[in-house]
């Protein structure tokens, strides 16, 4: 087992539930955020890697993305840079296949491993096409998070937790990444049937874009994660706001 | 015999037509891959939805009913089966024998209708009531909301904000025809994007709707579906070569941006020993610029930075502005049956305006990348017959050429 998943069962058993900021490396402001986010109450952080066509992104993320390439961001360089983050919890990269397939999964699992990366998450890899991908990882010790959708069959469902390294992407609603005025209904079905057939932690990621959306998931799934609405707020006013917020979906996951 | 009957044993000849063995017609393996080039990369939401499209395709094609009743469709809506034109005035003028496949005259004026009608029945057939579309230079975008009000479903189409601009046109006559069109103003706001949007719509509304995709991309089983529903260009060209010139062509000529039109006239002829050209233009060249990559769905060609960035394709026409490529084309160019050479925007608007002088036809500006090549290869090809896919009129562009043509 991994240091992510590792990590994540052990705080589960002591009763925390885990919290997930996602951001988008190379936008400016990027690691001071994920300092914030890491001193006031994240368990791990997805960093996003910029690709030109994310199509499980909305507006928000979208431009995040944008601009850093805009700025000539390149995977390259968003992994130097992690490098010398310095922060103690493990950390998780969200890119899209493309990025993976160009130098080869060989490689790029190997580049991640030299930055001190604990997995990744690739939305546009399902199962039926990760198999060169993951035997990569694998190897490197990567752990790849699979995605788990609200459309998936009972059938599939068991497969695709087979495969999970780190944890299971249960995705809140059928979309992409963006923030919602309510949680969806299919948010805590999903995770629930995931709940029921797997004892891999479960966080609850897409669509859940508040405080109080984050506490409603957290009663059926051990953790969440938070895309959009932290982007925006690194976007508005900076990597301060983004701990701020942190700590403000921190203490409320943690209210019993 | 006379000529209504001749074209309709033509058209009922294409019905049931199906590739033998071994031929490079076969469809793609269990993954959706013809050789290496294909797959179903898309995200997990959307697997389910493939799964479904995949079966209802299959069930529907195995079907006598669906295909008949696609088929009446074609030929009484549509106008097919469509006709070939000789060029003599150009012919002669190149010193080759130059036939037209005329996809132009088929109902909203491109071949975009054969896969539109063969989608929208099938969408409906599986209980779907909304078609998504992406456009390019609109023609996929106005066949889809033609087949959306010709049945009765609802109808949104994206849009690059570049293309909205150039082809304002196209972009009315959606809305009469009662469609929804939005303006995609991320990355390149053109094609590329405008099926990232639809994509996206689709993950959100999978359950009641069908993404009508318009070429022959994106993850299985859209390459082959598509190309199946085009397979009526080839089908029909070929039984009509026969009758023409007594045999094949020798070349067999179409443009390239997804690759709908060229598979569907390709799939005529693949197993012949016709010449397979597929033309590209210079600032979209897929399979000539591009190397294997993975985006919209599909492993293929694709034009990318040195990091794996999909790169911008440039072009003057808005239905070729694409970087990739169907991968039933990477996969024919990678066995070396077809090749897929380029042209620029010059020589495009040299030809639009050629085949409008000598032949009174007014070609679309994806279709005259086509005749550009034929105009170029033309002294290598001496005394040859080529066969070129008209894939669609060039009405929508008149107002672009205005601008340049000053
Ligand atoms: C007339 C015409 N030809 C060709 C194309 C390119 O598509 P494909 O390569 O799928 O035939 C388009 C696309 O908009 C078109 O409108």
């Amino acid at each position: 087992m991994g240091r992510l998943e590792d990590e994540f069962r052990s705080k589960r058993a002591a009763g925390r539930k885990l919290l997930v900021p996602y951001i988008t490396g190379g936008y400016p402001g990027w690691q001071p955020a994920i300092r914030a986010a890491a001193a006031n109450g994240a368990d791990a952080v997805e960093i996003g890697i910029p690709f030109s066509d994310p199509v499980m992104d909305g507006p928000v993320i979208q431009q995040a993305s944008q601009f850093a390439l805009e700025q000539g961001v390149t995977p390259a360089a968003i992994l130097d840079e992690v490098t010398r983050l310095d922060v103690e919890i493990p950390l998780a990269v969200m890119t899209y296949y493309n990025l993976v397939h160009h130098p080869g999964p060989v490689r790029f699992a190997a580049d991640l491993r030299r930055a001190g990366i604990s997995a990744a998450i690739l939305p546009d890899l399902p199962l039926e096409e990760a198999g060169p991908w993951c035997a990569a990882a694998d190897a490197e010790g990567i752990e790849t998070i699979m995605l788990a959708a609200p459309t998936a069959p009972d059938d599939r469902l068991p497969r695709v937790v087979d495969r999970a390294h780190g944890f299971v992407y249960s995705v809140g609603l059928l979309g992409v990444t963006g923030e919602r005025e309510s949680l969806a209904e299919s948010a805590t079905a999903l995770a629930k049937r995931l709940k029921a057939i797997t004892d891999k932690p479960v966080l609850v990621g897409v669509g859940v874009s508040n405080a109080t959306q984050a506490y409603e998931v957290t009663r059926v799934a051990d953790g969440v994660i938070q895309g959009a609405s932290v982007v925006r707020r690194l976007m508005e006013d900076g990597p301060d706001a983004v701990g701020d917020y942190v700590a403000e979906v921190r203490s409320a996951i943690d209210a019993d | 015999m006379t000529e209504k009957s001749s074209s309709a044993a033509i058209a009922d000849s294409t019905v049931n037509k199906e590739e033998s063995l071994g031929s490079l017609l076969a469809p793609p393996d269990e993954s959706g891959r013809f050789g290496e080039f294909g797959g179903r990369f898309v995200p997990e939401t959307l697997v389910p939805a493939c799964e479904e499209l995949e079966a209802g395709f299959n069930e529907a094609w195995a079907d006598q009913g669906f295909r008949y009743e696609l088929r009446d469709r074609l030929n009484e809506y549509a106008g097919r089966p469509s006709i070939l034109t000789e060029c003599h005035n150009l012919g002669s003028q190149l010193g080759i024998r130059l036939i037209l496949k005329r996809e132009d005259l088929n109902h909203t004026g491109s071949h975009k209708i054969n896969n539109v009608l063969g989608q929208a029945l099938l969408a409906k057939r599986m209980g779907k009531t909304r078609l998504v579309a992406e456009t390019g230079a609109g023609q996929h975008g106005v066949a889809t909301a033609t087949a959306a009000a010709l049945l009765d479903m609802d109808c949104k189409v994206y849009m690059g904000e570049v293309d909205v601009d150039r082809q304002e046109l196209n972009v009315f006559r959606m809305r009469l025809l009662g469609s929804e069109v939005e303006a995609v103003s991320s990355g390149s706001r053109t094609l590329k994007d405008a099926v990232n949007e639809a994509m996206r719509d689709w993950v959100a509304t999978v359950g009641h709707t069908h993404y009508c995709l318009g070429s022959v991309m994106g993850p299985h089983p859209y390459p082959w579906m598509v190309r199946q529903f085009h397979r009526v260009i080839g089908d029909e060209a070929h039984a009509q070569c026969l009758e023409l010139l007594g045999q094949a062509p020798e070349v067999v000529v179409a443009c390239v941006g997804g690759g709908s039109n060229a598979i569907g006239i390709f799939s005529g002829f693949v197993d012949s020993d016709s010449r397979l050209v597929g033309v590209e233009p210079a600032g979209g060249a897929a399979v000539s610029r591009g190397a294997a990559g993975v985006v919209h769905g599909m492993r293929s060609y694709l034009m990318q930075d040195e990091v794996g960035q999909v790169e911008e394709a440039h072009s003057i026409s808005a239905g070729l502005d694409y970087p990739g490529v169907g991968p039933e084309h990477s996969y024919l160019a990678s066995l070396g049956r077809a090749e897929y050479p380029t042209v620029t925007d010059a020589e495009v608007v040299e030809s639009f305006q050629l085949l409008s002088r000598s032949e009174g036809i007014i070609p679309a500006l994806e279709s005259a990348h086509a005749l550009a090549w034929i105009v170029r290869e033309a002294p290598q090809m001496q005394g040859q017959s080529v066969l070129m896919n008209l894939s669609g009129r060039g009405d929508k562009d008149v107002d672009q050429m205005m601008g340049i043509l000053g």
